[in-house]
């Protein structure tokens, strides 16, 4: 009796462990098959590197180019943002806050990774934006650099976590090591502490950026959403994900403008993928 | 503990099978985002009147609408821009015959911050400010500041009406766009805000969502005839440029339901709602 328990719990938890699987692998044949029917009617390269998007014109002119840099530039802003603050903060709490300032610290963090995404653009449509167009002297304060600053906001809490978690996770021999050796604390942490979770904080950082590059809501309504091939940080852009949530709702089905944002949606798939590999390289490389 | 939730379970059961049956006298209606007041309005005065009945109103842009007509998932569209071929051959492929009732005219107000000196443009400096060629507002008489444009993301029919008629002026072989930096705002009200913000930007939407935080500018057909303002008297007689018809589509003649909610909206209580929302009735 209690083998045949066992015996249908765990085929059970197989079949769970197997149905996420399988759920991707529909999901990513449904995506490839109505992005891919684009391509019978639009060259992939005009496509990729097509400088122009009016996807309702006749015939739709469907480049995506501006909207691939206008996400890489807010993305990359909300790194060069997030990943100096978070570490430092993951650093702080992991190694020089006393207990009571960690706790606080905590749960301040896991506030901020619980604040919909909605709820932070709508206070960056009110506070920030025009913010930085008087600070910058713009016409208009919905720019990239307005996304990256709110973007990074949403990374942080990822790679905080993550990061600190690594940290912690350092045997306290190696810190104990150091300080006996006669390192200061700062010589501790910067040549020991953290070359010795350096895996885990480059996981961190890889994670923190895949939040942020399929973000949607927040940019949709910060970014301005102008197709234009960004000059600066401090201009409109349109990103990605922000052009298929807008659009979806309109595009008729089976129309080229439809094949085309699923197309999109293949894009940042493949960018996602693409992080996602480098930061398991990079962790592979370094054990 | 089961036995006695066992009755209140089967009573809800009851309850919402009682509530699906109901769903045979609601109908649901969507669509163009410069009609949702209005649609709004119509659905409390005809549930107010008709007790039993109800109508279900929602916005998301008149493609949209017109998208979940074509997909059955709504009884009525409502759309500010008539119905593409597109969409008319996808429908019939689908089994469905749209059929267009014209309820409402709207005038296209285009508006710029108060604060800004420029207060009355012609239809080609329109044209030429929303595709880029006039970049700074002082080529219009204004301050030496380049000009921030805002218009309504592409599945809103007032883009593609602003596009066809201000951008393209009708022509049907024009490839006039809107500037590539053009920002595209989700909603009327995000532009009213922005305008209502920021003292060189210009944008456009249907005259209800005029306020005294924007400025509506005077528009002229050419150089010779007059500026006119958008007002509903200026729609009705013709002068004002750009309005525009506001259409309902139903699949086939609408009969039942439907039909008590259309002929309501043609109404003279109906078309009294279109004017306190203003609109500009047809029937009066």
């Amino acid at each position: 009796m209690r083998k045949i328990r066992e015996f249908v719990i765990e085929k059970l938890i197989l079949i769970c462990g197997l149905a996420s699987i399988f759920f991707v692998v529909l999901i990513f044949l449904f995506l490839l098959k109505e992005g891919l029917a684009l391509f019978g009617v639009e060259s992939p390269l005009k496509f990729l590197f097509g400088k122009s998007w009016y996807p309702i014109s006749e015939p739709p002119r469907l480049g995506i180019f501006p909207l691939i840099l206008g996400s890489l530039l807010v993305t990359a802003g909300a790194a060069v943002i997030s990943v100096p603050i978070g570490i430092g903060c993951a650093i702080y709490i992991a190694e020089i806050a006393p207990a009571k300032t960690k706790e606080v610290l905590k749960a301040g963090i896991e506030l901020l990774a619980a604040i919909p995404s909605v709820v932070l653009g709508f206070i960056g449509m009110v506070t920030l934006v025009p913010l930085v167009k008087t600070i910058f002297h713009l016409p208009t304060g919905l720019t990239a650099l307005s996304g990256s600053i709110m973007l990074a906001f949403m990374a942080m809490p990822t790679i905080v976590s993550i990061a600190e978690d690594a940290l912690y996770s350092i045997p306290k021999t190696y810190k104990e090591g150091a300080l006996a050796l006669g390192a200061t604390h700062w010589q501790t942490i910067w040549r020991v502490m953290l070359p010795a979770a350096s895996s885990g904080i480059v996981a961190a950082i890889m994670l923190g950026i895949g939040r942020v590059i399929g973000e949607t809501m927040a940019v949709m309504m910060i970014t301005g959403n102008a197709a234009v091939i960004p000059a600066s940080i401090l201009v409109p852009v349109r990103t990605l994900t922000a052009t298929i949530a807008a659009e979806m709702g309109e595009a008729v089905v089976g129309s080229e403008h439809y094949f085309a944002l699923f197309a999109i949606g293949i894009v940042l798939f493949i960018i996602s993928f693409a992080i996602n590999v480098t930061a398991d390289l990079f962790l592979h490389k370094r054990q | 503990m089961i036995k006695k939730l066992l009755p209140v379970l089967i009573g809800v059961m009851f309850a919402t099978s009682a509530f699906a049956a109901k769903n045979d006298n609601s109908i649901q209606v969507k669509g163009s985002d410069t009609m949702v007041n209005l649609g709004q309005a119509w659905a409390e005065k005809y549930m107010e009147k008709n007790p039993g009945d109800f109508v279900a109103v929602t916005g998301g842009g008149s493609g949209t609408g017109l998208s979940s007509l074509i997909s059955g998932t709504c009884d009525i569209a409502m759309s500010s821009r008539n119905i593409k071929e597109k969409e008319i051959a996808l429908a019939k492929k689908k089994g469905i015959n749209p059929s267009e009732i014209k309820v409402a005219l709207d005038g296209l107000a285009v508006v710029v911050n108060p604060a800004n000196p420029v207060d009355k443009l012609t239809m080609d400096q329109l044209a030429g400010i929303f595709t880029g060629r006039i970049a700074n507002w002082k080529e219009l008489g204004g301050k030496d500041e380049s000009i921030v444009i805002l218009s309504r993301e592409v599945n809103s029919g007032t883009h593609v009406y602003f596009k066809e008629h201000v951008l393209r002026k009708m022509d049907p072989n024009s490839t006039e766009e809107f500037a590539p930096g053009a920002l595209m705002l989700s909603s009327s009200q995000a532009i009213a805000d922005e305008v209502a913000g920021n003292p060189s930007a210009i944008g456009y939407y249907g005259m209800g969502y005029i306020s005294p935080k924007q400025k509506p500018v005077a528009v002229a057909k050419d150089g010779a005839s007059g500026f006119v303002t958008p007002s509903i008297g200026n729609v009705l007689n013709g002068s004002y440029p750009i309005s525009r018809p506001l259409f309902l589509y139903t699949n086939g003649t609408p009969a039942g339901l439907t039909k008590k909610f259309t002929d309501f909206t043609l109404s003279k209580d109906g078309q009294d709602l279109v004017l306190a929302t203003d609109f500009v009735p047809i029937n009066r």
